[in-house]
């Protein structure tokens, strides 16, 4: 159905010029250069090549020699940018012009001294002769019968089914990569009694540490920088900790797990997981610097705005015996970005 | 004795020359003279833009060797050090081997910076080239039949091109990397039923655990680049078999091809060619820094910088997760966290779309011919209108992916940002389109315009009866041909819903929507008829001067 609405090759263009005035009249003469006609000319070109050529033969000369002469740690300043490397600034400089110099020099050449006479290929068609396409065809079907192989459906479907299943050994071997997730994703380090710890002092934090309009992160007790599993440790304990006088939390149970108005919030974003760092002390407002969710912690760390899909989880904290603020249990809920399983 | 005299008979006296000596020891074992036969005169037409592809080889070549340089000091491992280096400001700090030998390359190898330097750059490089080459190739046509094949080919270069990416500035472990892979575990563990599954074997374990950089570095160095090379060897040995396009124009069919040939010229500009991009790259390195990850510090999941931003490829997917709204649903003991699993089905599909797009557009126009002669991209301003609304819908993701940047330096809302590109993201393609097309079809009426009454000159004549006039000159005969050059498709119609016998015949849904495609692709409003030669005639015999 295609064939009648698409154009006949060359419809426009078929007879000669007389009658025609758009056809093709054929490739232009070509036209000489000045480098064609002038002997002095061609030299003066010869001599550009030769001296880029020339240039990169120097500048390699100069990459050596600044590989040698100057420090490793030596700074220069290079106006506009400023103090750089020097070594960085003059191998990268020595090498780009070695290398530059080069290309233009063969380009040049190409451009004013090889000919530059079009010259027209004949295109042949990509697809086979019908005579080529039936031979092949009959070969193939002269070797598909001497296999036998759709006569014998047997040996057909066991070879089918042995290649299906044995790719099965190479997928199996993949089950160590990793453990499975259990409920890893639900538990932190955090438990009934653990002291929260500042992370800038490393000292366990009292009520009165925690001022209002200041933004303090903390960690877990007993959580140590040279265990094995730290970092993943402190990917989901970690802690960020505000004060906002108890009539200015509007969310009841956020007020209750606070502890005189120091709220204890997960620091990882439910979005993807980045740390949020950046707090808006008039609002009480978090922002998470990677995609913008911003969470309200003054009405139970909400989301105000941005692709989080959920509110922060909160940690429930009170006061010790001896006036240090402790975790009264884990996370009520997992911390971090959403997962099938979360519910 | 008899032989000796008839093979002395049937060779020259004396000894061939060197070089043909080696040539014909190669021939005898490898064929090497059938093989030049057929390309070393090869034809090769010239246009500026058949140099983009030129770039990305050469830049893939130098991201390989400076990638191999790397890898000779670079340790792909999470184990804990104490950096004890030349740069100050994090000696005594805790970090991973692959974050201090990173810096021992950028500090302590002579020459080490500058390989990191290019690395980077190059790879930058390679990939917006890619990008370039492949608008290059949808905007002329160049992807038609026969060589869809090879599109796709480009295209799954572009697609790997982009995760290798990703995966290469992952390795250096440094916190803006580390927050990348951070990313990247939210994204998986959004995947419905098989997400977390997926993250721990990955991880091996929980995030960030200690066999992410070792895997990383495994798939980064060895496993995408030996599928890219496949790919590429394969992209040029179908250039080569194809041979290449060519606009139209006097004595350039689409029987021919008309150029120069590769022994000499095209070995000497392409050959060149490689040491320009080299050189550039080199200079760029030695003047501009390009992720300085000594000034991020160490990974730590508890910490983050501001402006964290992904390589610019990167940016249209990073975009995408920071405008969409937080969707989550929860229900039967599960989340699916639409909020993350939306932008990563996205990203891919809007990307597929430009692989899939020669199949496409060949399906709704039925057309099954071999098309050697590029298009004028405003000959074809459907097509010409969807690249460059695919564009306009990079650019504005791209925009949301830089929302917090735009904000800080512009001083403006980071919301309204945001709500900007959620709503852009949907009207701007639009409004792209429908200019574009319109540009494109203005563009034809203009040829159309110099075809039928000729170039202006810029020479006022005054005719005897007051009247002044511009004359116009006709254009040469290689220009008329060029400009009417293009063919004009009629498109396809559902035809008469009752056979010659009566009998009522109903379209299927598939050929309602084949008709509508080409409808849309070459139906009225999409072209501006070109001149025809009766009118032409009329015209240039009666009043020329018009």
């Amino acid at each position: 159905m295609s064939e009648e609405t698409l154009p006949s090759e060359r419809d426009a263009h078929a007879g000669e010029l007389a009658e025609n005035p758009f056809a093709d009249p054929g490739l232009p003469p070509h036209q000489p250069r000045r480098q064609d006609i002038d002997e002095k000319a061609a030299r003066s070109s010869e001599r550009t090549v030769a001296l880029l050529f020339t240039l990169s033969m120097l500048a390699t000369v100069a990459f050596i020699a600044s590989y040698v002469i100057f420090p490793v740690d030596q700074n220069v300043y290079i106006w506009p940018i400023g103090w750089i490397s020097a070594l960085n600034f003059s191998l990268g400089m020595t090498l780009g012009v070695a290398l530059f110099a080069i290309g233009a020099g063969a380009v040049h050449w190409a451009r004013t001294l090889m000919s530059d006479v079009e010259m027209p290929a004949e295109r042949h068609p990509i697809e086979a002769e019908p005579e080529v396409k039936a031979q092949v065809l009959a070969d193939f079907g002269d070797g598909a019968r001497e296999s036998q192989l759709g006569r014998r459906k047997l040996i057909r479907n066991t070879m089918f089914g042995a290649l299906a299943l044995v790719p099965l050994s190479g997928v199996v071997l993949l089950r160590d990569l990793g453990p499975l997730p259990e409920d890893k994703l639900r538990h932190t380090l955090w438990a009934k009694g653990k002291l929260l710890i500042n992370q800038n002092t490393n000292k366990p934090l009292r009520p009165e540490d925690v001022q209002i309009g200041s933004l303090t992160f903390a960690v877990p007790e007993g959580l140590e920088q040279e265990q094995e599993d730290y970092q993943e440790q402190i990917a989901k304990a970690a802690l960020m900790i505000v004060r906002i006088a108890p009539e200015n939390i509007k969310d009841k149970q956020a007020r209750e797990w606070a502890h005189q108005g120091i709220l204890a919030y997960s620091k990882i974003c439910t979005h993807v997981g980045c740390p949020i760092s950046l707090y808006e002390q008039q609002t009480h407002h978090v922002l998470c610097p990677c995609h913008q969710s911003t969470f309200d912690l003054s009405d139970g760390a909400r989301v105000i705005f941005g692709p989080a899909g959920h509110a922060l989880p909160q940690l429930r904290i009170s006061v010790n015996d001896e006036g240090y603020l402790e975790a009264l249990g884990d996370f009520a809920e997992p911390v971090g970005p959403s997962f099938w399983e979360r519910g | 004795m008899a032989t000796t005299t008839e093979s002395a008979g049937a060779k020259p006296r004396g000894k061939a020359p060197a070089g043909e000596r080696v040539a014909d020891w190669a021939d005898g074992r490898l064929g090497l003279y059938s093989l030049a036969k057929a390309n070393m005169r090869k034809i090769f037409p010239d246009h500026w833009s058949f140099m983009l592809g030129e770039i990305c080889l050469y830049s893939f070549i130098i991201v390989i060797l400076t990638g191999v340089y790397l890898t000779l000091f670079f340790h792909p491992s999470m184990s804990e050090v104490t950096y004890d280096g030349v740069y100050a400001p994090l000696q005594g700090i805790k970090m991973s081997d692959a974050y201090a030998s990173t810096l021992h390359i950028s500090f302590d190898v002579r020459g080490g910076l500058l390989m990191r330097q290019i690395h980077h750059w190059a790879a930058l490089v390679f990939v917006a080239g890619m990008f370039v080459h492949m608008f290059r190739v949808f905007f002329t046509g160049a992807f038609r039949k026969p060589r869809e094949i090879n599109y796709l080919f480009g295209f799954l270069l572009l697609f790997l091109g982009f995760f290798d990416g990703f995966l290469g500035y992952s390795l250096p472990d440094d916190l803006l990397s580390g927050t990348g892979i951070r990313f990247m575990e939210g994204a998986v563990l959004s995947v419905p039923i098989v997400g977390t599954y997926i993250s721990f074997f990955l991880f091996g374990g929980e995030f960030p655990g200690h066999d992410i950089v070792p895997r990383f570095y495994t798939i980064h160095v060895l496993l995408i680049p030996g599928i890219m090379l496949g790919l590429l060897v394969a992209h040029l040995i179908l250039v080569f078999y194809h041979k290449h396009t060519q606009f139209a124009g006097p004595g350039k069919t689409n029987k021919n091809v008309v150029g120069m040939p590769l022994l000499p010229v095209y070995m000497a500009k392409a050959g060149g060619f490689f040491f320009l991009v080299f050189g550039v790259i080199a200079a760029i390195s030695a003047l501009v820094s390009v992720n300085p990850v000594w000034s991020y510090g160490p990974y730590r999941p508890d910490q983050v910088s501001t402006d964290a931003q992904p390589d610019w490829y990167m940016g249209f997917a990073e975009g995408l997760i920071r405008v969409m709204p937080g969707w989550e649903i929860n229900a039967w003991g599960h989340t699916l966290q639409l909020g993350v699993f939306i932008p990563l089905t996205v990203f891919p599909l809007v990307m597929a779309f430009m692989g899939a797009w020669p199949f496409i557009e060949s399906w709704a126009t039925g057309d099954k011919r071999e098309h050697h002669l590029l298009d004028r991209p405003r000959n074809k301003p459907v097509r010409t209108g969807i690249g460059a609304a695919w564009i306009a819908l990079y650019c504005v993701l791209l925009l949301g992916g830089g929302n917090d940047i735009f904000a800080t330096r512009f001083h403006m809302s980071i919301n309204a940002i945001t709500w900007f590109v959620r709503i852009g993201m949907f009207v701007i393609p639009v409004i792209v389109f429908i200019v574009t097309k319109r540009w494109c079809l203005g563009l034809q009426r203009r040829d159309r315009d110099k075809v039928l009454h000729g170039r202006e000159t810029g020479i006022i004549k005054r005719l005897p009866h007051g009247e002044f006039i511009e004359i116009h000159e006709p254009l040469p005969q290689g220009v008329l041909h060029t400009l009417t050059a293009h063919e004009q498709p009629a498109p396809l119609e559902i035809g008469p819903t009752v056979d010659k016998n009566g009998v009522e015949r109903k379209p299927g849904r598939i050929t309602k929507l084949r008709t509508k495609l080409s409808q849309g692709l070459y139906g009225e409003g999409t072209q501006i008829p070109k001149p025809d030669v009766e009118e032409f005639k009329e015209i240039q015999s009666g009043h020329g001067h018009h």
